[in-house]
């Protein structure tokens, strides 16, 4: 198990070398840079700038390189932990992300919480139901919240909340806490506010994941071992918790990894949508603005963590399975 | 029939699964007794009905089946309980479950939780029903563990204290099924249920698990109802047998008697399907014509009548009942008496 483990953290660097060229080369694709980007804004907005200022930022950022020579730079600056500076907002990148770092994570944690509080228990309700009322009830229900896209419901929220309640719920804090120091008070405001966004967020993912440990639970409560273990004369409730749900949710482990990047990054629609200030939207703007080392940051740490959150779901997994632990 | 209480007496069972296409009587009308530390074995094709039946017996039958008629009394310490009547999933028939009457299911391969040590699942079910070897106090967890070792060793387990801590997919066939014995054992049951124990393993094993079976019914006095589709096996294990077809029994009477001296057509026709080795090389083995009727076109009268034999106008109009024939054989044929079913 340590070996295995060990074999996949040496893999990392390699995959992150591969990951930093192929974004790289992606954020560069569309034509122009960022400067003919901001050319662009600033023509529209009726000012204009010298083509010498221009050539002299371009020389300056380094974007009259070749490409391969610009993903040195940006690469040898990242093995250093320098993230570089956002050419947007003139400020260091690693500042612009720890900004939004926290709020970003709350969001992510507490939708991810509210997915699984409702999803598991639903899931085993309707598995140990199946086919009585309350069964087909949350089945609509998953179904609905599985098909409809979550920017929509989003929308559809806001608009219900604003015009039948009048309700801002964009963002996630109240004008006048906005810009205010940290205070209770505060705390409060955000918690009002946050749990719309992350019920947003997370419907989709609680009924996918109700769904899935229906189906799955559905299968392990025909397994011989359920009758064995009812035939000891254990509790109903107990023996399905203990036995059934047990298995049922070894599938379900090999996913929380998935979650890691999703925490990061927030959900990228939803959030612009619903103006909450985390990664998101910043990723966003950064891809419109061309402001390719903020983008390329950006995306690396999120590959990173998608591959840490891999790693630790199939550590998760061994821990719960002996099946894995002992053979693999 | 019998001068001594049986310690199992099932009367007229009937259970029913309410399916979509339509109800289907999986037992209807079985009547037995097993005596205190007899070995009684239930034959029959498979879907005759004899695993609902056990399954009936432990209040395991699942839905959409139900128990709808009949009688299930056991003998306990203090008096008799028909269990037909317990809540499924109630205290009274969970303390009788695996404490009283023990299980061993027919598959050892998934009868275990994958990722639950075997040990660990045993003294779940010691701790369970601990005051049968503890009056008046609840057994540790340690005293648990060194009964299973104790247990593993009597099942003939060899290295005990090592095997308890194994999950169920590090054992063999037969070690499986030597635990999944220890675990019906654990609670010193008066009945054990063996719902055909060795169909699953290796000839050589299959043996070996009979033998243990006999030698630990003679040691723990313990009755066993052996339900199995294997004459020989029966011929080997049982005392008494019980035939069964379409979930009625068809006869009964020591294995002596049901083996020579076979009243029932059915009965023959089984025992003529057994390879002999004394018998001609490369004849065709006799079998019984006609398949088994699908469940929910269940014949009327006697459930037989369509692949017998002797069938007669009668048989197809009425439902005959078990009655005395021989001296300990009763047979439900209207060959040998006239008595119908009401």
């Amino acid at each position: 198990m340590t070996r295995y483990i060990l074999q996949r953290l040496a893999l990392l660097p390699l995959l992150m070398v591969v990951y930093s060229f192929v974004i790289f080369v992606i954020i560069q694709a569309p034509p122009g840079d960022f400067l003919t980007a901001y050319v662009a804004t600033l023509a529209s907005s009726g000012s204009s700038i010298s083509q010498e200022q221009i050539e002299a930022w371009r020389a300056q950022y380094g974007l009259d390189q070749p490409m391969i020579v610009q993903y040195w730079l940006w690469v040898k600056h990242l093995l250093h932990g320098n993230f570089g500076l956002s050419l947007e907002y003139q400020r260091p990148n690693a500042e612009l992300i720890g900004e939004q770092i926290g709020l970003t994570l709350a969001l992510a944690l507490f939708s991810f919480v509210l997915t699984w509080a409702i999803a598991i228990p639903a899931g085993i309700y309707s598995a140990t139901h199946p086919r009585s009322l309350g069964d087909h009830v949350l089945t609509v229900i998953n179904y609905v919240g599985v098909a409809t896209p979550n920017f929509m419901l989003a929308l559809i929220l806001m608009w219900v909340a604003f015009a039948y309640f009048d309700l801002s719920v964009t963002g996630l804090y109240s004008p006048e806490y906005a810009d205010a120091p940290w205070s209770w008070a505060k705390l409060a405001d955000l918690m009002a506010h946050l749990w719309l966004p992350a019920l947003v967020l997370g419907i989709a993912g609680t009924a996918r994941l109700s769904r899935v440990m229906r189906a799955n639970l559905l299968d392990e409560l025909n397994k011989p071992y359920v009758v064995t273990a009812r035939a000891k004369g254990m509790k109903e409730w107990r023996l399905v918790l203990r036995y059934p749900v047990r298995l049922a949710f070894n599938p379900l482990i090999s996913t929380i990894g998935w979650y890691l990047p999703m925490l990061f990054s927030g959900s990228l629609i939803v959030a612009t949508v619903m103006n909450l200030p985390n990664i998101g939207p910043l990723l966003l703007r950064a891809l419109v603005n061309q402001d390719m080392y903020l983008a390329g940051g950006i995306l690396l740490i999120y590959s990173f963590l998608t591959i840490v959150g891999t790693l630790l779901s199939d550590i998760l997994l061994a821990l719960a399975d002996p099946r894995i632990r002992v053979e693999g | 029939m019998t001068a001594i209480d049986p310690l199992l007496s099932v009367r007229d069972l009937r259970v029913s699964f309410a399916l979509d296409e339509g109800l289907v009587r999986a037992v209807d009308g079985t009547s037995f007794d097993v005596l205190s530390g007899q070995v009684l074995g239930v034959v029959g094709e498979s879907g005759c009905g004899k695993s609902v039946t056990m399954r009936a017996i432990l209040q395991l039958v699942e839905r959409p089946g139900r128990i709808t008629h009949g009688a299930i009394r056991f003998r306990r310490d203090d008096g008799i309980v028909d269990l037909a009547q317990l809540e499924p999933r109630g205290a009274a028939m969970r303390e009788i479950r695996g404490g009283e009457i023990a299980l061993i299911p027919q598959e050892p391969m998934a009868a275990f939780s994958p990722v639950h040590t075997v040990g660990e699942q045993i003294i779940e079910a010691i701790l369970l029903h601990s005051h049968r070897w503890q009056a008046g106090r609840a057994l540790s967890r340690r005293e648990a563990r060194d009964i299973t070792v104790g247990l593993f060793r009597d099942v003939g387990i060899s290295m005990p204290e090592q095997r308890v801590d194994a999950y169920s997919w590090q054992l063999s066939g037969g070690l499986r099924q030597r635990a999944m014995i220890a675990m019906a054992l654990s609670c010193k049951p008066r009945l054990l249920i063996a719902d055909e124990p060795t169909t699953a393993i290796d000839v050589t094993t299959q043996a070996q698990v009979l033998a243990l079976l006999r030698d630990l019914q003679a040691r723990y006095d313990t009755a066993i109802i052996f339900i199995t589709h294997d004459l020989g096996v029966i011929a080997q294990m049982a005392s008494y047998v019980v035939v069964m077809y379409l979930g009625r029994v068809m006869e009964e009477g020591p294995v002596d008697d049901i083996f020579h001296a076979p009243k029932h057509p059915y009965t023959q026709a089984l025992l003529r399907s057994i390879p002999s080795l004394h018998g001609k090389t490369r004849v065709a083995l006799p079998v019984i014509s006609g398949a088994l009727p699908h469940p929910f076109n269940r014949p009327t009268g006697c459930p037989f009548h369509p692949r017998c034999p002797d069938a007669m106008d009668r048989c197809s109009a009425a439902v005959p009942k078990p009655m005395p024939v021989a001296a300990n054989q009763l047979a439900s044929c209207f060959l040998h008496h006239d008595e119908a079913e009401p």
